[in-house]
């Protein structure tokens, strides 16, 4: 049997639609880790700058990285909680990743937590650079090794 | 022992009214106003509610809605009582009677002051189907009664903490809690007149509904009748499947999501569908650990977003995997689980134990049609809706001319398609009884639409030819 994300809930780097390297060093920008047909549509209202698109509501999301100015609305908008934002644009050595949050506790910007990858399992320590609330859903983003920014997708607090 | 009501949440603001307590087989046991009896004896560390008739057996709690007759208690006297549907109140006396109820010496006022009214559209069901249909019937001006036997509305939407998915429009990324919210006051504004704790006992020819509440039987002579009383829990076939601790998922959610109050410490999640896959996330929500979901099919049922969100904390998902059995004698210790091949065998030697007090049923729902076969509508059995569903126009009329059904009684969908259906009926039923209007014709046409836009793409494939085998042209309808 294929280990694809039908038998896993795992989606790999493959399965996505991502921004070339140029587009990455420009600044944050947005991964969508949504690749199913269902009918879903509140990331393309959100979306300020009309980077996402569809023209069926079971449409995947078309994105435009050009047009995508990494903002992060997306992120505490989308009921799947399948939108993350990276920022690969500032450093050699570090990147920052934006993930959906509704868990307790929430951590506080400068707190360290552990970033966790698509398994739940711990990667590296990472420090919370920023805590943005949207209804329930906190944006949270954390500052990872530069090399870890495809496995990272969660976090938890440490303690 | 953690503490089993849940004080701190993320998504949920417990607002918990008075406390007070009630007298429980001569034990004090403590409830806040609005909890139900089941809820607050749950809380209080009681797991057997009753017993089997045949082999006496422990029966616990399971579908929390009122549906699956495992927590019926004596209660100030009175047998047979759904304590799961039914508020918690300062010094009530609550016995637990065993497998058979005696007659009770007590005067439960029985054929008593029995009431008999006429009215213009009765509508059975305060989930999202039945508040769309009221609103739409009242709003265009009919007189609407709205019937549920719990003693609050919304349905399965107030359990529901997520945000929701499908057409920005139409709601989603709202969560299910505040949409059940918005619509109970909408139906309040428009005038529809509301009648909770009231159980509906049977259909009477000509759309006569007949209720029991407020201690009595009141029949309701209607003119037009919209039925959306949503589904029943399917339930497996395992050793030792009815201790308690085994639970429904809807069950779950609602002793969780609406009571406040969790079911354990360790949970095992049998079905990988959607509602298994978010009821487990929302046990992660409230500190609950979620051991393993199993899966028999080789395959994952849920979202894939969905199942990646609970893959994110750390939760396995064993597809090809059924249950054994449970373990454990007055209530679950633990289950084994085991690997099953192509053909659903089981595989031997594959057995391995879990360790948990909770083994979670998500393993789907049936349309509750128990009312729309006694008013001789006609049926079909629809595996893509979910088992035996009513057939129906378009607008979602059944054989017998102005019963309509919408929601999950007329097949298991999901809460956006139950409203829009119930905006069909409810436009329909006003069509049938008091004549079109601007409105109606509007609100069916809108309705029609989103159920085409919510239908489309692989996951709407069986739905939406479920939904063709069973609608039928107007004139087969009586």
């Amino acid at each position: 049997m294929s280990e694809d994300y039908k038998s896993t809930g795992i989606i790999r780097k493959e399965d996505i639609e991502i921004p070339d390297d140029e587009r990455l060093k420009k600044g944050p920008v947005v991964l969508i880790e949504c690749v199913e047909n269902i009918p879903c549509d509140p990331c393309v209202a959100t979306c300020p700058k009309d980077a996402i698109s569809m023209e069926e509501i079971t449409d995947v999301p078309n994105i435009d990285f050009e047009d995508c100015i990494g903002c992060a609305l997306c992120v505490t908008e989308c009921p799947g909680l399948a939108i993350f934002v990276i920022d690969c644009s500032y450093s050699e050595e570090k990147c920052k990743i934006t993930v959906p949050y509704e868990y307790l506790p929430v951590p506080e910007e400068g707190d360290e937590v552990f970033a966790l990858d698509r398994k739940g399992e711990k990667v590296q320590k990472a420090s919370v650079t920023k805590v943005r609330k949207s209804g329930k859903t906190y944006g949270i983003t954390i500052e990872v090794d530069k090399d870890k920014v495809w496995e990272v997708r969660g976090l938890e607090v440490i303690g | 022992m953690k503490k089993r009501r849940i004080f701190e949440h993320p998504i949920i603001d417990f607002d918990r009214g008075e406390e007070f307590y009630f007298d429980f087989e001569g034990e004090k046991v403590k409830a806040y106003e609005g909890e139900t009896i089941s809820s607050a004896l749950y809380a209080h560390g009681l797991r057997k509610f009753t017993d089997s008739k045949e082999l006496e057996r422990p029966r616990g709690f399971f579908c929390a809605i009122g549906k699956c007759s495992s927590c019926l208690m004596s209660v100030d006297g009175r047998p047979n009582v759904r304590t799961c549907v039914t508020p918690a109140e300062e010094g009530i006396e609550v016995k637990r009677h065993g497998p058979k109820a005696k007659f009770p010496e007590i005067d439960i006022g029985r054929g008593k002051d029995r009431v008999e009214k006429k009215i213009e559209i009765a509508v059975i069901g305060g989930g999202p189907a039945g508040l769309m249909a009221s609103i739409v019937a009242a709003r265009n001006g009919a007189d609407v009664h709205l019937f549920d036997e719990g003693d609050d509305l919304g349905g399965q939407l107030v359990k529901q903490t997520h945000q929701f998915f499908g057409s920005h429009e139409e709601d989603a990324g709202t969560r299910g809690i505040d949409i059940g919210r918005d619509l109970v006051e909408e139906a309040r504004e428009v005038g529809v007149e509301i009648h909770t704790e009231s159980k509906v006992l049977g259909y009477y020819p000509e759309k006569k509904v007949a209720i029991e509440a407020n201690g009595r039987l009141e029949i309701y002579d209607s003119e037009g009748i919209v039925y959306a009383a949503g589904a029943v829990e399917d339930y497996l076939s395992f050793e030792n499947n009815d201790l308690p601790g085994v639970y429904g998922a809807g069950g779950v959610q609602t002793l969780m999501n609406e009571e406040g109050i969790v079911p354990g410490e360790k949970v095992l999640m049998v079905g990988s569908g959607n509602v298994g896959v978010i009821v487990s996330y929302q046990l992660l929500q409230a500190d609950v650990e979620v051991v393993e979901i199993i899966e028999a099919l080789p395959e994952i049922g849920a979202y894939q977003v969905h199942a990646s969100k609970v893959r994110r904390a750390g939760v396995p998902i064993s597809t090809s995997h059924t249950i054994k059995k449970a373990i454990g004698d007055e209530q679950v210790e633990g289950a084994v689980v085991q690997k099953i091949d192509e053909n659903w065998n089981p595989i031997e030697g594959t057995e391995r134990e879990i360790e948990c007090d909770v083994i979670c049923l998500a393993v789907g729902l049936s349309p509750d049609v128990g009312f729309l076969r006694q008013a001789d509508c006609e049926m079909d059995y629809v595996p893509g809706l979910g088992g035996f569903v009513p057939l129906r126009t378009e607008e979602m009329m059944t054989t017998n001319r102005g019963i309509y059904v919408a929601g999950d009684a007329a097949g298991i969908e999901e809460a956006t398609v139950a409203a829009l259906e119930g905006k069909i009926a409810g436009a329909a039923v006003y069509e049938e009884v008091k004549g079109e209007t601007e409105d109606t014709k509007k609100s069916k046409e809108e309705a029609q639409q989103g159920l085409k836009q919510m239908r489309k793409g692989p996951y709407g494939e069986a739905p939406r030819q479920g939904v063709k085998t069973c609608t039928v042209d107007e004139e087969v309808c009586g």
